[in-house]
């Protein structure tokens, strides 16, 4: 039994975090909106310090098991805290232009982090369940933060009811696991399902999984994805975009390989079908789009799907694969959206696709940045998105699933509706006269650097990322 | 010099760098203009000089790769350089071909000519980088990169409907290519090394080698183009630049051929003797089937690109025989064709700046205004249907002598291409030159200027000094060539 202040040393990071943001809130309580400034800063502070913390920090399980700092975890929160803190700053200026800025959007923001730190460290079934729904509460109320826009209230509710749903199915799932295994524990369930793989354990599982699979938005559960990204704040869809994305795959790369790395021939299969449905959902359900941010949604899903299929081929390779292509999606897709938050015309943001026509006229670095980073989603090399690519293909290769790499490969041919975004703004000349507005310094800066790393810095990152990674996922369990 | 290869394939994209700070120092776009131009025909001239250097300082004798350069990378990936006598001779040809492409469009693109010379010179680089990489993801990253620059050079600057081709362009190579790729993954971990010198040693296992020849063979075949994946081509032909169109004849094509030198054949050699049949008959067909749409075409431009097409049939057809002459044949074939079809291309964009039209009815007299162009395009027609004494005849004889000691009935029936070839290409020379003037807008036709003439001495005297001394060539790609039949003979146990 490891002692209450040890216990919390290991959980430091997440506790540095909850308490922070309570500090803060009672700042905003009492400053008013006027303190907006200030607590984004400090909330952007808190979440650095709180990536230093569990980065230099130790390893080890905490609470009888139920917290599990180790390098995967510490990997997964430095990637999940650093993009939620990219996210508000590129809302800190939103807001303030749109005039909804409100001081608890950082403290949510720092909340939702706190959640996705224990899903990222969690080692049982409740600590899981309790993550997930910290983080989940509140993406709600953020989805819905525009409260006057009623597309963005719409979104917030779809959000709540089919999150609801979902956590119902999880929840179920864990109950079955527990009733079955007789322990809540990750490690327990695995010993466990060693000996006894049964039918009521794995009918847990596939419950477990569709439940996470819902978090990451991943088809057949991916149905609130393009209406949520259309409908709330672009900077809250940039959040939902990146870290709850990691945090999710952390999870559940931690519950199945973590809790039934015997049964992986079970799970591999349904991961396998879930990357199958979603290639095709996101590569097909993308070409007819006409709004940027559902474009981006049904491009989250395929790129989910990829992501499940590194976890699928089950090897500590496929786990190093997953998290290199989430770190690199990541950081693409805070680009994507940092250049839609620069751009805007006559004070309207650009929303349809073709708004963007003729852009490289207005704005060449941003055409630019704009189309390195569309070519690398699309996975053209030597951009990011095809590195990313290539090592999940290259794991769930290697672990045999050939006919599943060549789907996704075809599929990801299937996807060239990023190519339409480039011809709209080399090819076209500009639909009207009005020419975009002056771009937001944070978020043009944020776009391009994004942009810069996708191409060419990702060569020189690759070989910093490879190792560290690969030691996140050797180290898996090792806490 | 230990660095040269690396010099010659990332010079370009220095002077791409150049221009875009030349860009960023000037006031306007049109200011940057001039210097864009002068900046990118001095790197393509020095990339020339440098791989002049380079081709001098090559032993054609020594069989091996050379100018080696190697460097570990990750995801298990490396830095590797070399050339030997087969990919030395393609980069010649692109350095050659490069500064032509730049004068070539010194006057006839206006609109956006500072973004026009980046994305030729980062394309140089790419291409080049294709015939220089010895590993298997530097080759791929080069080889899908040149798709990008290419999609934005017809998509910019092409004709009225290049967003279409463009788009066609784009889609059919990469799907080609995604399963080459995957094929690649599955080499690199079999033979665990991605080494393409290394992979060549490495004998894979006869029953996969079916599989791993069919996914090079979907992103070659594209690229190359062969019946029936060729549709891409004259959209792409029709509706790019003239400059474009020489780079994507001359050049991109040729990335197709190489690829099949440098993997189907020394890698799979089983799979290569039992597809030949297969290769055979889509090559012939090729070369019968488009060389007579080639005579239908009312499109000057169109009529060249089939003419490309049934071109690449007897490069396929040498490739594949497995014999020394074939495999000479088809690399000569293809350098020649660089020279022609590039030549061919400008002839065109000669008169499209003048009449910017392409239609072939549009046009006819044009010996009575314009005689230096004459001779230069009967010089090239005849090129193109290989006469003796220029490049295109010892390209054809040497394929089709390798093709009939493969397989007697594919070579007769692509020697009736040979008659074919004649045939569309007379017409066209016919319809355009011959006859007096009736088109009224012809009377003020000029003939070629000074500078549009300097275009074409290079490809002329090319052309000539191939067809009478192609030892030029053969004495390169000799060696090389007959290590890689011998192998092959070898491994099909012949």
């Amino acid at each position: 039994m490891i002692d209450l202040s040890s216990a919390l040393h290991l959980a430091a990071s997440e506790a540095t975090l909850a308490v922070g943001a309570l500090v803060l809130l009672m700042v905003g309580a009492f400053a008013g909106d006027k303190s907006t400034r200030l607590v984004s800063l400090l909330s952007v502070l808190l979440l650095i310090a709180g990536a230093v913390i569990a980065i230099t920090g130790p390893w080890g399980q905490a609470f009888n098991g139920a917290y599990v700092a180790d390098p995967l975890a510490i990997y997964g929160k430095s990637v999940i805290y650093l993009s939620a803190a990219v996210a508000i700053i590129l809302g800190d200026g939103w807001m303030r232009r749109t005039r909804i800025a409100k001081t608890e959007y950082p403290i949510l923001i720092v909340l939702a982090a706190v959640g996705m730190g224990m899903m990222a460290s969690s080692g049982d079934l409740i600590s899981m369940y309790v993550g997930i729904e910290l983080h989940s509460l509140a993406l709600y109320v953020l989805a819905a933060f525009h409260r006057d826009d009623a597309k963005a209230s719409e979104a917030g509710l779809k959000y709540f009811v089919l999150g609801a749903l979902s956590s119902g199915l999880l929840l179920y799932g864990a109950s079955l696991i527990y009733g079955f295994a007789g322990s809540m524990r990750f490690q327990d369930i695995a010993a466990f399902a060693v000996d006894n793989p049964g039918p009521g354990l794995i009918f847990g599982l596939v419950f477990l999984i569709c439940g996470l699979a819902f978090k990451v938005s991943a088809a057949p559960f991916h149905m609130w994805t393009p209406d949520v990204y259309e409908g709330a704040p672009t900077p809250v869809v940039a959040l939902f975009a990146t870290a709850p994305k990691m945090a999710a795959m952390v999870l559940i790369a931690r519950a199945l390989e973590g809790g039934f790395g015997e049964a992986h021939a079970q799970w591999s299969q349904v991961l396998v079908a879930i990357s199958l449905v979603s290639f095709a959902v996101g590569a097909f359900g993308g070409l007819a789009q006409k709004d940027i941010q559902r474009l981006l949604a049904y491009s989250s899903i395929a790129n989910i799907g990829y992501a499940l299929l590194g976890l699928a081929a089950g090897t500590s390779a496929g786990l190093q694969a997953m998290l290199i292509f989430m770190t690199l999606y990541v950081i693409d897709q805070i680009g994507f959206f940092a250049i839609l938050l620069s751009l805007s015309r006559s004070g309207r943001p650009i929303r349809r696709i073709q708004d963007l026509a003729g852009l490289k006229k207005d704005r060449p670095l941003t055409a630019v940045a704009l189309t390195v980073l569309s070519l690398s989603v699309l996975g053209m090399p030597p951009m990011s998105g095809f590195w990313a690519k290539y090592y999940v293909f290259g794991a769930a290769a290697n672990a045999g699933l050939w006919i599943v790499a060549a789907i996704g490969l075809v599929a990801s041919v299937v996807a060239f509706y990023y190519l339409r975004i480039i011809k709209l703004m080399w090819f076209d000349a500009p639909a009207d006269e009005i020419a975009t507005d002056k771009a937001p310094a944070e978020a043009q800066w944020i776009g391009w650097a994004a942009a810069a790393f996708s191409f060419p810095l990702v060569l020189g990152a690759l070989a910093w990322l490879e190792p560290v990674t690969k030691a996140a996922a050797a180290g898996f369990g090792n806490g | 010099m230990p660095y040269i290869l690396s010099l010659v394939t990332f010079l370009p994209l220095l002077g791409a760098l150049a221009i875009f700070v030349a860009r960023l120092a000037s006031r306007s776009q049109d200011a940057a203009a001039p210097a864009a131009r002068w900046i990118a025909l001095g790197v393509t001239l020095a990339v020339l000089a440098v791989s002049v250097v380079l081709v001098a300082g090559f032993d054609p004798a020594n069989t091996g790769y050379q100018f080696v350069e190697f460097a570990p990378w990750f995801a298990g990936a490396s830095y590797h350089l070399g050339v030997d006598g087969v990919s030395i001779l393609f980069v010649l040809l692109t350095a050659f071909l490069m500064p032509i492409c730049i004068l070539a469009s010194w006057k006839s693109i206006e609109t956006r000519v500072v973004e026009y010379m980046i994305a030729f010179l980062v394309l140089e680089t790419l291409v080049i980088g294709v015939f220089t990489s010895l590993d298997l993801f530097l080759f791929y990253i080069f080889f899908e990169g040149t798709l990008v620059p290419m999609f934005l050079i017809i998509g910019i600057w092409g004709g009225q409907n290049r967003i279409y081709a463009a788009y066609k362009f784009f889609l059919y190579t990469l799907l080609g290519s995604v399963l080459m790729l995957l094929a690649m993954l599955w080499m690199a971990h079999t033979a665990g090394t991605t080494s393409i010198p290394e992979l060549k040693r490495f004998a894979f296992d006869p029953a996969v080698q079916p599989i791993l020849w069919l996914a090079f063979f979907a992103s070659f075949a594209v690229k190359m183009p062969m019946w029936p994946v060729h549709t891409w081509l004259p959209d792409a032909h029709v509706q790019a630049p003239t400059a474009g169109s020489v780079i994507l004849a001359g050049i991109l094509l040729k990335l197709g051929g190489y690829g099949f030198i440098l993997f189907n054949v020394p890698m799979f050699p089983m799979a290569s003797e039992m597809f030949r049949p297969l290769v055979f008959t889509l090559s012939v067909i090729a070369i019968v089937y488009t060389s007579l749409v080639a005579w239908r075409q009312t499109d000057i431009k169109k009529l060249i690109a089939y003419s490309s097409v049934a071109h690449m049939g007897f490069v396929t057809l040498g490739i594949f025989s497995g014999n020394d002459q074939g495999m000479q044949g088809a690399v000569f074939q293809m350098i020649s064709h660089g020279l022609i079809s590039g030549a061919l291309f400008l002839c065109v964009g000669v008169v499209y700046d003048r009449m910017h039209t392409r239609e072939i009815a549009f046009y006819g007299g044009l010996t009575n205004r314009m005689p230096w162009f004459a001779a230069i395009f009967l010089m090239f027609t005849m090129a193109n249907v290989g006469l003796p004494g220029t490049s295109g005849f010892i390209g054809e004889v040497l394929t089709m002598t390798g093709a009939y000691r493969a397989s007697t009935w594919a070579a007769l029936i692509a020697a009736s291409g040979v008659i074919f070839s004649a045939v569309y290409a007379l017409t066209l020379y016919r319809a355009v030159m011959f006859g007096e003037i009736t088109n009224p807008k012809l009377q003020t036709i000029t003939d070629i200027d000074k500078r549009e003439l300097l275009l074409f001495v290079p490809l002329i005297v090319g052309t000539l000094w191939l067809g009478v001394y192609p030892g030029a060539v053969l004495d390169y790609t000799g060696p090389a060539v007959e290590a890689l039949t011998n192998a092959y003979r070898v491994a099909i146990g012949g």
